[in-house]
């Protein structure tokens, strides 16, 4: 792997660029691998590289059905935090965070992680509970929250003029989160696929997985695409969204529904929020990107779907509840749009585990996996490689539902 | 936004009603079934790539409840399992 430094950059800039080397190679796709990773997006890049870094196994497919970043990965709004409220999460979220602030050395590749801090603008009394409540879970986790005053949120947040005294809910106070961060989705692809490469995987865009095959024993025996058919004792499925699709195919339920998450952005502006808001109670956040974009989420669509825009009641909704808190905003043109669907479990924790087809593994019910990659793939790679749950993860079994010993995780972005 | 079909009201627009969920299969009897079914029951709901059969309330309106095929690719109301909108 060419390294990349100034003096790559001084070099290859001498020869007006024409001599970087392709950060990846496209190789020929084999009948055979030992391990078959399904997805090439944040999840399924994160798995094969630490299944080549940590437990050297290097005889790895990812196939992915369209193009490498092209899947979840770049459908998200790019927040990565720890502030959840559950023992079982927090210790995850936290390693997490930890391994996306050491990506871009680790790597070599500018991941432009910008750790700027999340504000959650507090309105109800029942909200403000909630967080004190987080607050002395995550203090003892390593993660942290901070309440402030509603004086102070409006000098961080010069932008928000909404919410006073004559609101229908006046801001009541707020909380900081300062370990939050966004970055750059296409960079944490591409430096996972170069890494993965450098190694020795192999990565296969346009390669869609049409069907799973189970061998005569009942394991897990390959899987089925338009360019034939591919063999693997073990195969991972990495699929936000259309995990139950492909169960399917070897007669495997699973506890989780598809649905739509939504998300816009803004014309360009000057600088004018330099934090991720978050505001629960009003049900949408922001955060502005480096271009000057305002890059706005919502709340799920509760219907399934597997569709990539965004609903018209969804987008009306969010924006009703922004320009509450930011009047301002009214004149903004906004530029896109577009629609992440994801599978949520039946209690809206993430399921990591091997399932009931001995060799099939799934990581699904991602809702807001965007924050969760390094550390979900580190811990499939683990399950993969050794056949035993991380401790990270290992409340996130598949088994818990036998029991009905669910995770109820209240702490995503939206969740009201 | 969809049109959604109220039987007492005619069709009126998505804004106005909530939604209720996919349609599950009847509730075992409890006396009677295994726990695998049970949990089966409570946690695993259809989740078609296609037509979906699932409930809507008239609530902004009539209250009425009604149910109704959607494809869960382009939200097209279809008439059945093997109507692709």
């Amino acid at each position: 792997m060419q390294r990349y430094s100034l003096l790559s950059l001084l070099r290859h800039g001498l020869n007006r660029h024409t001599t970087w080397a392709p950060a990846w190679r496209s190789l020929p796709l084999r009948e055979r691998y030992e391990v078959i990773v399904i997805g090439a997006g944040g999840h399924g890049l994160a798995t094969a590289y630490y299944l080549a870094k940590e437990h050297g196994i290097t005889d790895i497919a990812v196939l992915e059905s369209g193009w490498l970043g092209g899947g979840n990965i770049a459908r998200n709004t790019v927040t990565i935090r720890s502030n959840y409220m559950r023992d079982a999460s927090i210790p995850f979220y936290v390693k997490s965070v930890t391994l996306y602030e050491q990506m871009t050395r680790e790597l070599n590749f500018n991941t432009m992680h910008s750790r700027r801090g999340m504000i959650d603008v507090i309105q109800t009394w029942g909200m403000m509970r909630d967080r004190r409540r987080r607050q002395h879970i995550m203090d003892l986790h390593g993660s942290t929250y901070e309440q402030i005053t509603t004086a102070e949120l409006r000098r961080r947040i010069p932008a928000l003029t909404g919410g006073g005294a004559e609101a229908r809910l006046p801001i009541l106070g707020g909380f900081v989160h300062p370990e939050a961060a966004v970055n750059r989705h296409d960079a944490v692809a591409w430096a996972y696929a170069r890494a993965i490469n450098a190694m020795g995987g192999e990565i296969h865009q346009q390669t869609p997985v049409t069907q799973l095959m189970r061998g005569p024993d009942g394991r897990i025996a390959g899987v089925v695409t338009p360019r034939g058919v591919i063999r693997a004792p073990k195969v991972a499925v990495a699929v936000s969204g259309h995990t139950t699709t492909l169960t399917e195919t070897v007669g495997l339920k699973l506890p989780l529904r598809t649905m739509n998450l939504t998300a816009f952005v803004s014309e360009p502006v000057q600088p004018l929020i330099d934090v991720i808001v978050n505001c629960p109670d009003a049900g949408f956040y922001l955060s502005q990107s480096d271009k000057g974009e305002l890059v706005i989420g919502g709340a799920p669509d509760p219907g399934q779907s597997f569709r990539r825009d965004i609903k018209q009641t969804v987008f009306e909704d969010t924006v009703s509840a922004m320009l509450s808190l930011f009047p301002a905003f009214k004149g903004l043109k906004m530029l896109r749009q577009w629609g992440g669907h994801l599978d949520i479990a039946h209690d809206a924790s993430p399921i990591q585990d091997e399932t009931d087809v001995p060799g099939l593994f799934v990581t699904a019910g991602w809702w807001g996996g965007y924050k969760a990659i390094p550390a979900g793939g580190l811990t499939l790679a683990h399950l993969v490689a050794t056949g035993r749950p991380h401790p990270l993860m290992a409340p996130f079994s598949i088994k818990r539902f036998r029991h009905l010993d669910y995770v109820m995780e209240s702490g995503t972005t939206t969740a009201r | 936004m969809m049109l959604i079909p109220c039987p007492f009201c005619g069709p009126r627009t998505e804004s106005e009603f909530t939604y209720g969920g996919p349609v599950r299969p009847p509730r075992p009897d409890p006396a009677r079934t295994t726990d695998a079914e049970w949990v089966a029951w409570l946690t695993e709901v259809p989740n078609p790539l296609g037509p979906v059969e699932e409930r809507w309330c008239h609530l902004r309106g009539c209250g009425s409840w009604l149910t109704l095929w959607r494809d869960t690719r382009t939200h097209a109301i279809v008439g059945g399992p093997q109507d692709a909108g």
